[in-house]
Protein backbone atom coordinates (compact mmCIF):
# COMPACT_ATOMS: atom_id res chain seq x y z
CA UNK A 1 0.00 0.00 0.00
CA UNK A 2 1.28 3.24 -1.26
CA UNK A 3 1.17 6.12 1.72
CA UNK A 4 0.10 9.54 0.57
CA UNK A 5 -0.04 13.10 2.58
CA UNK A 6 -2.83 14.39 0.50
CA UNK A 7 -4.93 12.82 -2.31
CA UNK A 8 -7.29 15.13 -4.63
CA UNK A 9 -10.27 13.13 -6.20
CA UNK A 10 -11.03 15.19 -9.46
CA UNK A 11 -8.24 17.56 -11.54
CA UNK A 12 -11.11 20.57 -11.95
CA UNK A 13 -11.35 23.94 -11.08
CA UNK A 14 -11.94 23.12 -6.88
CA UNK A 15 -9.52 20.01 -7.04
CA UNK A 16 -6.74 21.54 -8.70
CA UNK A 17 -6.87 25.03 -6.38
CA UNK A 18 -7.05 23.05 -3.54
CA UNK A 19 -3.71 21.19 -4.63
CA UNK A 20 -1.99 24.39 -5.55
CA UNK A 21 -3.41 26.00 -2.41
CA UNK A 22 -2.03 22.85 -0.33
CA UNK A 23 1.32 22.34 -2.37
CA UNK A 24 2.84 25.94 -2.01
CA UNK A 25 2.63 25.71 1.42
CA UNK A 26 4.89 22.42 1.45
CA UNK A 27 2.47 19.95 1.58
CA UNK A 28 3.06 16.46 -0.96
CA UNK A 29 -0.12 16.04 -2.71
CA UNK A 30 -0.95 13.72 -5.64
CA UNK A 31 -4.40 14.59 -7.86
CA UNK A 32 -6.16 11.52 -9.50
CA UNK A 33 -8.36 12.66 -12.55
CA UNK A 34 -10.18 10.02 -14.32
CA UNK A 35 -9.17 11.96 -18.22
CA UNK A 36 -6.60 12.16 -20.65
CA UNK A 37 -5.83 15.89 -19.29
CA UNK A 38 -6.60 17.41 -16.16
CA UNK A 39 -8.80 20.97 -15.98
CA UNK A 40 -12.15 19.70 -15.64
CA UNK A 41 -14.65 21.69 -17.07
CA UNK A 42 -12.39 24.44 -17.43
CA UNK A 43 -11.22 23.41 -20.71
CA UNK A 44 -14.75 23.40 -21.92
CA UNK A 45 -15.27 26.97 -21.17
CA UNK A 46 -14.28 28.93 -24.09
CA UNK A 47 -15.70 32.22 -22.37
CA UNK A 48 -15.08 34.94 -20.45
CA UNK A 49 -15.15 34.42 -16.86
CA UNK A 50 -17.57 36.66 -14.23
CA UNK A 51 -16.09 37.28 -10.54
CA UNK A 52 -13.80 39.49 -9.13
CA UNK A 53 -10.99 41.09 -11.50
CA UNK A 54 -8.50 40.54 -8.40
CA UNK A 55 -8.98 36.73 -9.26
CA UNK A 56 -8.85 36.11 -12.84
CA UNK A 57 -12.37 37.26 -13.98
CA UNK A 58 -12.27 38.42 -17.88
CA UNK A 59 -10.16 35.68 -18.31
CA UNK A 60 -11.61 32.70 -20.95
CA UNK A 61 -11.85 29.18 -18.83
CA UNK A 62 -9.46 27.61 -21.04
CA UNK A 63 -6.67 29.99 -20.19
CA UNK A 64 -7.68 29.87 -16.47
CA UNK A 65 -6.58 26.47 -16.36
CA UNK A 66 -3.84 26.50 -18.30
CA UNK A 67 -2.73 28.61 -15.77
CA UNK A 68 -3.89 26.58 -12.62
CA UNK A 69 -2.38 23.53 -14.29
CA UNK A 70 1.09 25.20 -14.47
CA UNK A 71 0.79 26.21 -11.14
CA UNK A 72 0.36 23.11 -9.37
CA UNK A 73 3.41 21.50 -12.41
CA UNK A 74 5.40 24.75 -10.51
CA UNK A 75 4.67 23.72 -6.79
CA UNK A 76 5.35 20.04 -7.34
CA UNK A 77 1.22 18.60 -7.60
CA UNK A 78 1.70 14.99 -8.91
CA UNK A 79 -1.29 13.89 -10.96
CA UNK A 80 -2.28 10.71 -12.43
CA UNK A 81 -4.03 10.76 -15.30
CA UNK A 82 -6.24 8.26 -17.22
CA UNK A 83 -6.90 7.34 -13.24
CA UNK A 84 -10.36 6.57 -11.71
CA UNK A 85 -10.82 6.47 -7.66
CA UNK A 86 -13.44 3.19 -7.86
CA UNK A 87 -13.06 2.95 -3.99
CA UNK A 88 -12.75 4.91 -0.83
CA UNK A 89 -12.39 3.33 2.51
CA UNK A 90 -12.13 3.51 6.22
CA UNK A 91 -9.02 5.01 7.49
CA UNK A 92 -8.92 6.82 4.41
CA UNK A 93 -8.10 3.91 1.46
CA UNK A 94 -8.82 5.03 -2.02
CA UNK A 95 -8.87 2.83 -4.58
CA UNK A 96 -7.42 3.70 -7.87
CA UNK A 97 -7.27 1.53 -11.38
CA UNK A 98 -4.12 3.76 -12.53
CA UNK A 99 -3.40 3.79 -15.97
CA UNK A 100 0.50 2.78 -16.29
CA UNK A 101 2.61 4.61 -19.20
CA UNK A 102 2.15 0.91 -21.25
CA UNK A 103 -1.33 1.64 -21.31
CA UNK A 104 -1.84 -1.52 -18.94
CA UNK A 105 -4.08 -0.66 -15.86
CA UNK A 106 -2.97 -1.04 -12.03
CA UNK A 107 -4.97 -0.98 -8.97
CA UNK A 108 -3.97 0.75 -6.38
CA UNK A 109 -4.05 0.94 -3.32
CA UNK A 110 -3.27 4.27 -1.09
CA UNK A 111 -3.67 5.58 2.20
CA UNK A 112 -3.81 9.09 2.65
CA UNK A 113 -3.39 11.55 5.60
CA UNK A 114 -5.77 13.78 4.05
CA UNK A 115 -8.36 13.35 1.29
CA UNK A 116 -10.33 15.99 -1.09
CA UNK A 117 -13.49 14.76 -2.79
CA UNK A 118 -13.48 17.10 -6.28
CA UNK A 119 -15.57 14.93 -8.10
CA UNK A 120 -18.05 17.49 -9.92
CA UNK A 121 -21.28 17.35 -10.37
CA UNK A 122 -23.75 15.51 -13.50
CA UNK A 123 -25.95 17.01 -15.72
CA UNK A 124 -30.05 16.03 -14.98
CA UNK A 125 -31.88 14.07 -17.71
CA UNK A 126 -35.21 15.53 -18.62
CA UNK A 127 -37.50 11.85 -19.79
CA UNK A 128 -40.05 12.83 -22.90
CA UNK A 129 -41.42 10.96 -25.65
CA UNK A 130 -38.83 10.02 -27.48
CA UNK A 131 -35.42 10.94 -25.13
CA UNK A 132 -34.08 8.22 -26.14
CA UNK A 133 -33.41 9.01 -29.81
CA UNK A 134 -29.96 9.92 -30.99
CA UNK A 135 -29.58 13.82 -31.03
CA UNK A 136 -31.00 14.13 -27.52
CA UNK A 137 -28.23 15.22 -24.98
CA UNK A 138 -27.25 17.08 -22.18
CA UNK A 139 -25.88 20.48 -22.80
CA UNK A 140 -23.07 19.61 -21.50
CA UNK A 141 -22.37 16.64 -24.02
CA UNK A 142 -22.66 19.35 -27.05
CA UNK A 143 -20.19 21.93 -24.99
CA UNK A 144 -17.66 18.91 -25.01
CA UNK A 145 -18.35 18.23 -28.72
CA UNK A 146 -17.86 21.57 -29.77
CA UNK A 147 -15.46 22.92 -27.52
CA UNK A 148 -13.16 19.96 -26.83
CA UNK A 149 -13.84 17.41 -30.04
CA UNK A 150 -14.60 20.36 -32.44
CA UNK A 151 -17.62 18.55 -33.86
CA UNK A 152 -20.97 19.83 -33.88
CA UNK A 153 -23.85 18.00 -32.36
CA UNK A 154 -25.92 19.12 -35.43
CA UNK A 155 -27.09 22.18 -37.90
CA UNK A 156 -30.18 22.77 -35.95
CA UNK A 157 -30.84 22.72 -32.15
CA UNK A 158 -33.18 23.46 -29.39
CA UNK A 159 -32.09 24.31 -26.02
CA UNK A 160 -34.26 22.90 -23.28
CA UNK A 161 -33.46 25.18 -19.95
CA UNK A 162 -32.38 28.63 -19.30
CA UNK A 163 -30.43 28.66 -16.89
CA UNK A 164 -26.92 29.79 -17.03
CA UNK A 165 -26.03 26.93 -18.94
CA UNK A 166 -28.62 26.86 -21.35
CA UNK A 167 -27.73 30.13 -22.28
CA UNK A 168 -24.26 29.57 -22.62
CA UNK A 169 -23.85 26.92 -23.94
CA UNK A 170 -26.43 28.09 -26.86
CA UNK A 171 -24.43 30.89 -27.90
CA UNK A 172 -21.40 29.17 -28.46
CA UNK A 173 -23.63 26.51 -30.67
CA UNK A 174 -23.84 29.51 -32.42
CA UNK A 175 -20.50 30.46 -32.33
CA UNK A 176 -19.48 26.85 -33.49
CA UNK A 177 -21.60 27.45 -36.65
CA UNK A 178 -24.95 25.70 -35.67
CA UNK A 179 -28.35 27.32 -35.51
CA UNK A 180 -29.94 27.70 -32.58
CA UNK A 181 -33.83 27.48 -32.97
CA UNK A 182 -35.05 28.72 -29.97
CA UNK A 183 -34.47 27.94 -25.87
CA UNK A 184 -37.60 26.47 -23.89
CA UNK A 185 -38.01 27.02 -20.14
CA UNK A 186 -40.49 25.65 -18.57
CA UNK A 187 -40.96 28.74 -15.42
CA UNK A 188 -42.12 32.06 -16.28
CA UNK A 189 -38.96 33.54 -15.96
CA UNK A 190 -35.64 32.83 -17.37
CA UNK A 191 -32.96 31.48 -15.51
CA UNK A 192 -29.95 32.81 -16.35
CA UNK A 193 -28.06 35.97 -16.04
CA UNK A 194 -29.65 38.81 -18.15
CA UNK A 195 -26.76 39.67 -19.94
CA UNK A 196 -25.96 35.80 -21.33
CA UNK A 197 -29.94 35.86 -22.42
CA UNK A 198 -29.50 39.41 -23.97
CA UNK A 199 -26.48 38.12 -26.34
CA UNK A 200 -28.39 35.06 -27.56
CA UNK A 201 -31.75 37.43 -28.22
CA UNK A 202 -29.71 39.68 -30.12
CA UNK A 203 -28.62 36.92 -32.04
CA UNK A 204 -32.33 36.06 -32.75
CA UNK A 205 -32.98 33.12 -30.44
CA UNK A 206 -36.42 33.18 -28.90
CA UNK A 207 -36.64 32.27 -25.62
CA UNK A 208 -40.31 30.56 -24.73
CA UNK A 209 -40.92 30.55 -21.23
CA UNK A 210 -43.58 28.89 -19.41
CA UNK A 211 -42.81 26.14 -22.25
CA UNK A 212 -41.77 22.45 -21.73
CA UNK A 213 -40.69 19.71 -24.49
CA UNK A 214 -43.52 17.08 -25.21
CA UNK A 215 -41.70 14.83 -27.65
CA UNK A 216 -38.69 14.23 -29.97
CA UNK A 217 -39.80 12.57 -32.93
CA UNK A 218 -38.07 11.35 -35.83
CA UNK A 219 -37.01 7.49 -37.37
CA UNK A 220 -33.26 6.81 -36.74
CA UNK A 221 -32.47 10.06 -35.19
CA UNK A 222 -34.03 13.16 -33.78
CA UNK A 223 -36.23 15.13 -36.83
CA UNK A 224 -38.53 17.38 -35.02
CA UNK A 225 -39.23 18.69 -31.31
CA UNK A 226 -42.67 19.12 -30.36
CA UNK A 227 -43.34 21.65 -27.06
CA UNK A 228 -46.26 23.62 -25.79
CA UNK A 229 -46.90 26.13 -23.31
CA UNK A 230 -47.72 24.94 -19.36
CA UNK A 231 -49.65 26.41 -16.94
CA UNK A 232 -49.30 27.63 -13.27
CA UNK A 233 -49.20 24.50 -12.25
CA UNK A 234 -46.04 23.26 -14.66
CA UNK A 235 -49.46 20.97 -16.98
CA UNK A 236 -48.46 21.13 -20.71
CA UNK A 237 -51.51 23.21 -21.98
CA UNK A 238 -53.69 21.04 -24.96
CA UNK A 239 -53.67 23.22 -28.40
CA UNK A 240 -50.74 25.08 -27.53
CA UNK A 241 -48.33 22.64 -29.21
CA UNK A 242 -45.60 23.83 -31.89
CA UNK A 243 -43.45 21.85 -33.77
CA UNK A 244 -39.76 22.97 -34.57
CA UNK A 245 -37.89 21.16 -37.22
CA UNK A 246 -34.45 20.22 -35.79
CA UNK A 247 -31.98 17.59 -35.63
CA UNK A 248 -30.31 18.20 -31.83
CA UNK A 249 -32.02 18.96 -28.69
CA UNK A 250 -30.17 19.81 -26.04
CA UNK A 251 -30.84 19.85 -22.50
CA UNK A 252 -29.71 22.26 -19.61
CA UNK A 253 -31.90 20.76 -16.40
CA UNK A 254 -29.33 21.74 -13.69
CA UNK A 255 -26.96 18.92 -12.29
CA UNK A 256 -26.23 17.22 -9.26
CA UNK A 257 -23.55 16.72 -6.80
CA UNK A 258 -21.12 12.88 -7.55
CA UNK A 259 -21.59 12.22 -4.05
CA UNK A 260 -20.73 8.44 -4.37
CA UNK A 261 -17.56 8.43 -2.99
CA UNK A 262 -18.27 10.91 -0.17
CA UNK A 263 -21.24 8.33 0.79
CA UNK A 264 -18.58 5.45 0.74
CA UNK A 265 -16.75 7.03 3.64
CA UNK A 266 -19.76 7.16 5.07
CA UNK A 267 -19.87 11.23 5.12
CA UNK A 268 -23.65 12.83 6.30
CA UNK A 269 -25.22 14.24 3.28
CA UNK A 270 -28.46 16.21 3.18
CA UNK A 271 -30.84 16.85 0.62
CA UNK A 272 -30.93 20.16 -0.56
CA UNK A 273 -32.67 21.57 -3.72
CA UNK A 274 -30.75 24.68 -3.90
CA UNK A 275 -27.84 23.02 -4.09
CA UNK A 276 -28.71 20.60 -6.30
CA UNK A 277 -29.87 17.75 -4.08
CA UNK A 278 -28.17 15.34 -1.90
CA UNK A 279 -24.92 17.09 -0.58
CA UNK A 280 -22.75 16.00 1.78
CA UNK A 281 -22.59 18.28 4.84
CA UNK A 282 -19.00 20.43 5.53
CA UNK A 283 -17.68 22.99 7.43
CA UNK A 284 -16.57 26.44 6.95
CA UNK A 285 -12.98 24.64 6.28
CA UNK A 286 -14.75 22.07 3.65
CA UNK A 287 -14.17 19.35 5.95
CA UNK A 288 -17.10 16.89 5.45
CA UNK A 289 -18.26 14.85 9.11
CA UNK A 290 -15.55 12.70 8.13
CA UNK A 291 -12.21 14.16 9.94
CA UNK A 292 -9.58 14.82 7.26
CA UNK A 293 -12.39 14.15 4.28
CA UNK A 294 -12.94 17.58 2.86
CA UNK A 295 -15.37 18.33 -0.44
CA UNK A 296 -14.78 20.91 -2.78
CA UNK A 297 -16.38 22.41 -5.83
CA UNK A 298 -19.94 20.82 -7.13
CA UNK A 299 -19.39 17.61 -5.56
CA UNK A 300 -20.20 20.23 -1.85
CA UNK A 301 -23.23 21.98 -3.48
CA UNK A 302 -23.77 22.75 -7.02
CA UNK A 303 -22.58 26.70 -8.39
CA UNK A 304 -20.18 27.97 -10.68
CA UNK A 305 -16.48 27.75 -11.34
CA UNK A 306 -15.12 31.11 -9.30
CA UNK A 307 -16.96 29.54 -5.65
CA UNK A 308 -14.92 26.39 -6.64
CA UNK A 309 -11.62 27.83 -6.94
CA UNK A 310 -12.49 29.65 -3.72
CA UNK A 311 -13.62 26.85 -2.02
CA UNK A 312 -10.53 24.89 -3.45
CA UNK A 313 -8.42 27.44 -1.94
CA UNK A 314 -10.17 27.00 1.63
CA UNK A 315 -9.79 23.08 1.67
CA UNK A 316 -6.01 23.67 0.46
CA UNK A 317 -5.22 26.27 3.48
CA UNK A 318 -6.93 24.19 6.25
CA UNK A 319 -5.15 21.34 4.97
CA UNK A 320 -1.70 22.94 5.19
CA UNK A 321 -2.77 24.00 8.22
CA UNK A 322 -3.88 20.37 9.55
CA UNK A 323 -0.54 19.29 8.39
CA UNK A 324 1.04 22.34 10.17
CA UNK A 325 2.62 23.83 7.06
CA UNK A 326 1.26 26.70 8.01
CA UNK A 327 -0.01 28.63 11.51
CA UNK A 328 -3.17 28.88 13.16
CA UNK A 329 -2.71 32.26 12.86
CA UNK A 330 -1.16 32.62 9.18
CA UNK A 331 -4.30 30.07 8.20
CA UNK A 332 -6.82 31.97 9.98
CA UNK A 333 -6.35 35.11 8.31
CA UNK A 334 -6.08 33.46 4.80
CA UNK A 335 -9.24 31.82 5.25
CA UNK A 336 -11.06 34.87 6.15
CA UNK A 337 -10.15 36.47 3.04
CA UNK A 338 -11.17 33.37 1.22
CA UNK A 339 -14.54 33.57 3.26
CA UNK A 340 -15.23 37.02 1.99
CA UNK A 341 -14.46 36.46 -1.70
CA UNK A 342 -17.39 33.61 -1.51
CA UNK A 343 -20.03 35.85 0.36
CA UNK A 344 -19.08 38.41 -2.31
CA UNK A 345 -19.37 35.66 -5.39
CA UNK A 346 -23.02 34.81 -3.53
CA UNK A 347 -24.68 38.09 -3.18
CA UNK A 348 -27.16 39.32 -5.19
CA UNK A 349 -30.94 37.62 -6.26
CA UNK A 350 -28.84 35.04 -8.50
CA UNK A 351 -26.43 33.96 -5.06
CA UNK A 352 -29.12 34.12 -1.72
CA UNK A 353 -30.35 30.79 -1.89
CA UNK A 354 -27.24 29.49 -2.16
CA UNK A 355 -25.58 31.69 0.42
CA UNK A 356 -28.08 30.67 2.96
CA UNK A 357 -28.28 27.29 2.07
CA UNK A 358 -24.49 26.98 1.84
CA UNK A 359 -24.16 28.74 5.63
CA UNK A 360 -26.95 25.99 6.90
CA UNK A 361 -25.04 23.61 5.67
CA UNK A 362 -21.57 24.59 7.83
CA UNK A 363 -24.21 25.57 11.02
CA UNK A 364 -25.70 22.07 11.28
CA UNK A 365 -22.19 20.11 10.68
CA UNK A 366 -21.16 21.47 14.08
CA UNK A 367 -24.40 19.77 15.75
CA UNK B 1 -38.51 43.50 -15.22
CA UNK B 2 -39.28 42.52 -18.20
CA UNK B 3 -35.79 41.48 -18.79
CA UNK B 4 -36.62 38.46 -17.02
CA UNK B 5 -39.28 37.36 -19.49
CA UNK B 6 -37.99 38.74 -22.74
CA UNK B 7 -34.43 38.11 -22.00
CA UNK B 8 -33.33 41.68 -22.77
CA UNK B 9 -33.63 45.12 -21.99
CA UNK B 10 -35.48 48.03 -23.28
CA UNK B 11 -34.32 51.48 -23.42
CA UNK B 12 -37.00 52.29 -20.78
CA UNK B 13 -36.00 50.20 -18.92
CA UNK B 14 -32.42 51.23 -19.06
CA UNK B 15 -33.32 55.07 -18.68
CA UNK B 16 -35.58 54.17 -15.41
CA UNK B 17 -32.09 52.17 -14.16
CA UNK B 18 -30.20 55.48 -14.69
CA UNK B 19 -27.92 53.09 -16.89
CA UNK B 20 -28.39 55.09 -20.01
CA UNK B 21 -26.14 58.28 -20.92
CA UNK B 22 -28.11 61.84 -21.13
CA UNK B 23 -28.74 63.49 -24.56
CA UNK B 24 -26.55 66.36 -23.31
CA UNK B 25 -23.74 64.09 -23.30
CA UNK B 26 -24.31 62.31 -26.38
CA UNK B 27 -24.22 65.58 -27.80
CA UNK B 28 -20.71 65.77 -27.06
CA UNK B 29 -19.63 62.71 -29.12
CA UNK B 30 -19.38 58.92 -28.24
CA UNK B 31 -20.23 57.67 -24.88
CA UNK B 32 -20.31 53.95 -23.64
CA UNK B 33 -23.48 52.02 -22.73
CA UNK B 34 -23.77 49.61 -19.90
CA UNK B 35 -26.49 47.36 -20.45
CA UNK B 36 -26.21 45.55 -17.29
CA UNK B 37 -28.96 45.96 -14.59
CA UNK B 38 -28.95 42.88 -12.32
CA UNK B 39 -26.58 42.28 -9.51
CA UNK B 40 -24.64 39.82 -10.68
CA UNK B 41 -20.77 39.06 -8.92
CA UNK B 42 -18.67 40.43 -11.36
CA UNK B 43 -16.19 43.94 -12.36
CA UNK B 44 -13.74 43.69 -14.49
CA UNK B 45 -15.52 46.58 -16.46
CA UNK B 46 -14.24 48.51 -13.22
CA UNK B 47 -10.61 47.68 -13.75
CA UNK B 48 -11.25 48.14 -17.56
CA UNK B 49 -11.67 51.95 -17.80
CA UNK B 50 -8.38 54.10 -17.66
CA UNK B 51 -11.04 57.17 -16.08
CA UNK B 52 -12.23 56.01 -13.60
CA UNK B 53 -15.51 56.17 -15.39
CA UNK B 54 -17.16 52.72 -14.46
CA UNK B 55 -18.09 52.25 -10.54
CA UNK B 56 -19.11 49.06 -8.28
CA UNK B 57 -17.13 48.95 -5.77
CA UNK B 58 -17.84 46.38 -2.94
CA UNK B 59 -19.66 44.07 -2.72
CA UNK B 60 -18.67 43.19 -6.37
CA UNK B 61 -22.72 42.50 -6.89
CA UNK B 62 -23.16 46.58 -7.22
CA UNK B 63 -24.59 47.12 -10.69
CA UNK B 64 -21.74 49.05 -12.63
CA UNK B 65 -22.53 52.82 -12.73
CA UNK B 66 -21.23 55.23 -15.83
CA UNK B 67 -19.84 58.53 -14.79
CA UNK B 68 -21.06 60.10 -18.15
CA UNK B 69 -18.77 63.31 -17.70
CA UNK B 70 -15.12 60.79 -17.31
CA UNK B 71 -16.40 58.54 -20.18
CA UNK B 72 -14.66 59.24 -23.22
CA UNK B 73 -16.14 56.49 -25.58
CA UNK B 74 -12.82 55.05 -26.07
CA UNK B 75 -14.26 51.55 -25.76
CA UNK B 76 -11.76 49.82 -23.78
CA UNK B 77 -14.16 48.15 -21.50
CA UNK B 78 -16.32 46.72 -24.62
CA UNK B 79 -14.34 43.76 -24.83
CA UNK B 80 -13.50 42.84 -21.05
CA UNK B 81 -17.25 42.84 -20.18
CA UNK B 82 -17.80 39.22 -19.74
CA UNK B 83 -21.15 39.74 -20.21
CA UNK B 84 -20.86 41.43 -23.79
CA UNK B 85 -23.22 43.82 -22.50
CA UNK B 86 -21.15 47.48 -23.22
CA UNK B 87 -21.55 49.25 -26.02
CA UNK B 88 -20.48 52.94 -27.57
CA UNK B 89 -22.61 54.89 -29.40
CA UNK B 90 -21.41 58.17 -31.17
CA UNK B 91 -24.55 59.97 -31.91
CA UNK B 92 -22.01 63.01 -33.58
CA UNK B 93 -20.60 61.16 -36.64
CA UNK B 94 -22.47 62.91 -39.37
CA UNK B 95 -25.28 64.75 -39.87
CA UNK B 96 -27.48 61.46 -40.59
CA UNK B 97 -25.55 58.83 -39.12
CA UNK B 98 -24.24 57.95 -35.94
CA UNK B 99 -21.73 55.04 -34.91
CA UNK B 100 -22.42 51.93 -32.73
CA UNK B 101 -19.59 49.58 -31.72
CA UNK B 102 -20.55 46.23 -30.11
CA UNK B 103 -17.86 43.02 -29.41
CA UNK B 104 -18.72 40.14 -31.88
CA UNK B 105 -17.54 36.61 -31.32
CA UNK B 106 -18.54 35.07 -34.56
CA UNK B 107 -16.45 33.86 -37.48
CA UNK B 108 -16.44 35.25 -40.10
CA UNK B 109 -15.50 39.12 -39.11
CA UNK B 110 -17.17 41.52 -41.13
CA UNK B 111 -15.17 43.26 -43.27
CA UNK B 112 -14.13 47.04 -43.54
CA UNK B 113 -16.38 48.90 -45.67
CA UNK B 114 -19.45 46.12 -46.09
CA UNK B 115 -22.47 47.03 -45.93
CA UNK B 116 -23.94 44.99 -43.22
CA UNK B 117 -27.55 43.85 -41.61
CA UNK B 118 -27.83 46.05 -38.37
CA UNK B 119 -29.80 44.41 -35.69
CA UNK B 120 -31.63 45.52 -32.47
CA UNK B 121 -31.45 43.76 -28.83
CA UNK B 122 -34.40 40.85 -30.06
CA UNK B 123 -32.53 39.89 -33.22
CA UNK B 124 -34.45 41.65 -35.64
CA UNK B 125 -32.96 43.42 -38.79
CA UNK B 126 -33.92 46.94 -38.55
CA UNK B 127 -31.56 48.94 -40.92
CA UNK B 128 -28.28 48.16 -42.93
CA UNK B 129 -25.09 49.54 -41.66
CA UNK B 130 -21.90 49.86 -43.25
CA UNK B 131 -18.88 48.20 -41.23
CA UNK B 132 -16.56 51.21 -40.39
CA UNK B 133 -13.54 49.34 -38.38
CA UNK B 134 -13.05 45.97 -36.81
CA UNK B 135 -10.66 45.30 -34.01
CA UNK B 136 -8.99 42.52 -32.98
CA UNK B 137 -5.88 43.14 -31.36
CA UNK B 138 -4.04 40.86 -28.76
CA UNK B 139 -5.55 42.93 -25.64
CA UNK B 140 -9.33 42.55 -26.84
CA UNK B 141 -8.44 38.48 -26.00
CA UNK B 142 -10.09 37.21 -28.95
CA UNK B 143 -13.58 39.46 -28.58
CA UNK B 144 -13.11 41.16 -31.45
CA UNK B 145 -15.18 44.35 -31.59
CA UNK B 146 -16.90 45.94 -34.42
CA UNK B 147 -18.03 49.78 -35.39
CA UNK B 148 -20.54 50.06 -38.08
CA UNK B 149 -22.55 53.41 -39.12
CA UNK B 150 -26.24 53.69 -39.34
CA UNK B 151 -28.89 56.00 -39.38
CA UNK B 152 -29.14 58.30 -36.28
CA UNK B 153 -32.59 57.33 -35.07
CA UNK B 154 -31.54 53.86 -34.59
CA UNK B 155 -28.35 54.59 -32.79
CA UNK B 156 -30.58 53.77 -29.36
CA UNK B 157 -31.84 50.49 -30.59
CA UNK B 158 -29.23 48.66 -32.84
CA UNK B 159 -26.77 46.41 -30.74
CA UNK B 160 -25.51 44.50 -33.48
CA UNK B 161 -25.30 42.70 -36.72
CA UNK B 162 -26.90 40.00 -38.23
CA UNK B 163 -24.16 37.02 -37.92
CA UNK B 164 -22.74 36.33 -41.77
CA UNK B 165 -22.13 33.10 -43.05
CA UNK B 166 -19.08 32.36 -45.21
CA UNK B 167 -20.98 32.76 -48.22
CA UNK B 168 -21.55 36.62 -47.50
CA UNK B 169 -17.72 37.47 -47.98
CA UNK B 170 -17.57 36.42 -51.49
Amino acid sequence: MIKKEVVIIGGGPSGLSAAVEAAKRGAKVLVVDENLRAGGQLFKQIHKFFGSSAHRAGIRGIDIASELLEEARECGVEVWLNSVVVGLFKEKKIAIKKKLSDDSEKLEIIQAKKIVIATGASENAVRFKGWTLPGVMGAGAAQTMINVNRVLPGKRILMIGSGNVGLIVSYQLMQAGAEVVGVIEAAPQIGGYGVHAAKIRRAGVPIYTSHTILEARGDKGVEEAVVCEVNDNWEPIRGTEKVFKVDTITIAAGLKPLIELAMMHDCKCSFIPQLGGWVPLHDENMESTNPGIYLVGDVAGVEEANTALEEGRLAGTAIAEALKYISLEDAGKLKKEIWQRLNELRMGPFGEARMLAKNNISARCKI
Amino acid sequence: MVLRKTGYLTKEELVNSKCYPSEERFKKGPVAIIECTEEIPCNPCELACKFKAIKIGKPITNIPILDENLCTGCGLCIAKCPGLAIFTVDKTYSDKEGLISFPYEYLPLPVTGSIVKAVNREGKVVSSGKVIKVLNNESLDRTPVVTIAIPKEKLDEVRGIKRLESKDLK
